[in-house]
């Protein structure tokens, strides 16, 4: 081969063009079924969540005073009826939507306020990081219902708080990894040369130990999103999460608990939905952490 | 030893000021009084009332007075049940929460790491994805869909076991709340038993161990067990106090006089005393199984120094 022939630099080109550690983490996920099932069902899940109620012939807070305790089949209603006659298919899909929007987005707020606290608390370090891991500490020594209560009779039984309590609570684990992780990357020298290079401790916070997080941050979101959806069904068992007519997942299991004497579909349909969409869940944050943490396997 | 022990509880004393501070004021900061929801009292009467609990008194003078009580053993009246002091009522209700907690992290201890155990041992074999799959199915379904379902089956359809109730504590009562209780623990103990424990093997004085001859027998209870659990005792610790404090849905599936239960009808009623007190006892229980934790921990791995 002439040296500067174009076959040359093409193979050049090819050699330097290396494999980076997320497209291996990629490769490692895409070859582990139970993930990739996962991804499937919850694509599924978000799918049906958000073209279903276009799809079934009842609106979800219709009541049919006939169709009462209707079984599975009966006047149209593919999985059966509630004890106001309305459509549990419909329900379902309404409420696998609440829940699923509940779970990303107080999963969002927990992100935020973790990595940012924990991220600040491993960088700056020394008396300031104590004080906001102390604060943590405290934080976890509370009982989580506590803080959820006040806070919706404090301000309502509104959706959002419901968002924004949850949200709260659960990001104090994720700050205690962030702070973990933190403590080992300014170590580094890439942070020493952000640092030479004159970048403030803001910056270098944002710009150079988030990205490096994102590992650790990425698998534990995963886990996180379940947890919230467990938690809003919690309370909403408990008759403080999400307010009638609408629905969750939670709600639509407590309703069916009460009703499973009568109406066994009530309890069995919601339970199943929420078990698969937790499976789901769960395989994609295992899988994800095998991927971006082969030494674990 | 003893040092470590004198230091930790220095530490916790702000630890447990702050949480007393910070639920003080976000439980008056909610809108509500006890004494709402009664026959209509006269303003007179209700002035009265407010008196008699101190709750005439600007916030802050409540406050130091409230934490003066606590710091001599003082938790204060019920505002809601008439006669009974905080104490009485944590005393009536610790026992449930108690006896449906200790057993079932016992339990769930028990079998969980048997199950982590085996599963390790037989890795990738049936065994292993046995386990795995009970775990994973223990993590994705929720207590309170495991409890009406079992419910269900076992009451309602077979009648072999009572719907609800606490009945004295009859043994029939306590299977289903315990179970239920037992399996997301069964769950995670047995899945973190199993990573510690394919780890350590792993290890080069496990191989050391093999190459003397030992039996594996001797080696697992010996030399890997020790090493593997740690990952757990310091998890079991939060999640003892967890169920003791008791849990919400199980006591009110079941139907339970426990901990739990009450916490929220306080909460819901407004019943500060009350409500500051359970928020006292976990916050206790959490320091006191995290500290229980730390010594086990130090005891079971040599190279962690107690200071």
């Amino acid at each position: 081969m002439i040296p500067g022939s174009p076959q040359r630099a093409e193979l050049l080109q090819t050699a330097v063009k290396g494999r980076s550690l997320w497209d291996d983490a990629r490769r490692r996920l895409l070859s582990n079924k139970a993930a990739v099932a996962g991804m499937i069902v919850l694509a599924l899940m978000v799918l049906i969540a958000a073209v279903g109620p276009f799809l079934v012939p009842f609106h979800y807070d219709t009541v049919t005073k006939p169709d009462v305790w209707a079984a599975p089949g009966v006047g149209g209603h593919l999985i059966g009826a509630d004890s106001l006659g309305r459509d549990l298919l419909a329900r379902l899909i309404a409420g696998l939507g609440v829940s699923l929007l509940i779970g990303v987005v107080a999963t969002s707020v927990s992100l935020v306020i973790g990595v940012l606290w924990g991220a600040t608390a491993g960088y700056v370090g020394g008396r300031v990081d104590e004080v906001m891991m102390r604060i943590v500490d405290t934080l976890y020594s509370l009982p989580f219902i506590f803080f959820v209560i006040l806070l919706m009779v404090t301000f309502g039984k509104n959706i959002f708080l419901i968002f924004l309590a949850i949200g709260a609570v659960e990001w104090l684990t994720m700050s205690r990894i962030v702070r973990g992780q933190t403590l080992s990357l300014k170590q580094k020298e890439f942070v020493e040369a952000a640092r030479a290079a004159g970048l403030t401790g803001g910056q270098i916070i944002l710009k150079h130990i988030v990205p490096n997080l994102l590992g650790p941050v990425v698998v534990y979101v995963t886990l996180t999103i379940p947890a919230i959806i467990i938690a809003e069904s919690f309370l909403s068992f408990l008759g403080l999460g999400v307010q009638p007519p609408m629905a969750s997942l939670g709600t639509l299991i407590s309703a069916g608990a009460q009703d499973m004497e009568i109406a066994p579909w009530l309890l069995i349909f919601p339970s199943l939905t929420m078990i698969i969409t937790l499976m789901a869940f769960n395989f994609i944050g295992d899988g994800l952490r095998d991927a971006l943490d082969p030494k674990d396997r | 030893m003893l040092r470590f022990l004198f230091r930790r509880l220095l530490v916790a004393i702000p630890t447990l000021f702050l949480v007393v501070t910070v639920a003080f004021f976000m439980m008056r900061a909610a809108p509500g009084s006890p004494f709402v929801n009664e026959r209509q009292l006269s303003p007179q009467i209700e002035a009265a009332v407010m008196a008699k609990f101190g709750m005439d008194k600007p916030l802050h003078e409540q406050y130091v007075s409230y934490l003066a009580g606590v710091v001599k053993g003082d938790f204060g009246p019920s505002l809601k049940y008439r006669d009974k002091s905080v104490l009485d009522i944590l005393g009536e209700n610790y026992k449930v929460s108690l006896i449906l907690g200790g057993v079932s992290i016992l339990l769930a201890s028990i079998i969980g790491m048997s199950l982590g155990i085996i599963a390790a041992l037989r890795q990738n074999r049936i065994a292993d994805y046995f386990t795995m799959t009970v775990a994973i199915l223990g993590v994705c379904i929720p207590t309170f869909v495991t409890a009406p379902l079992l419910v269900l089956v076992f009451a309602s359809k077979l009648g072999w076991l009572p719907t609800a109730g606490w009945n004295g504590g009859a043994i029939a009562n306590l299977i289903l709340p315990i179970t239920v209780l037992s399996l997301p623990q069964i769950a995670i103990i047995s899945r973190l038993t199993r990573a510690g424990m394919i780890e350590v093997l792993r290890s080069n004085y496990i191989r050391t161990a093999r190459a003397k001859g030992l039996p594996e027998s001797v080696i697992v209870r010996k030399h890997a067990l020790r090493a593997a659990i740690l990952p757990l005792v310091s998890y079991l610790g939060p999640a003892a106090a967890g169920l003791l404090t008791g849990s919400l849905v199980v006591e009110k599936i079941f139907n339970l006089p426990g901990l739990g239960k009450f916490f929220v009808i306080s909460a819901l009623q407004r019943d500060y005393t009350v409500v500051m007190g359970m928020v006292i006892v976990y916050a206790l229980l959490i320091l006191v199984l995290n500290l229980i934790a730390d010594m086990i921990y130090a005891a079971l791995d040599p190279r962690v120094r107690l200071s």
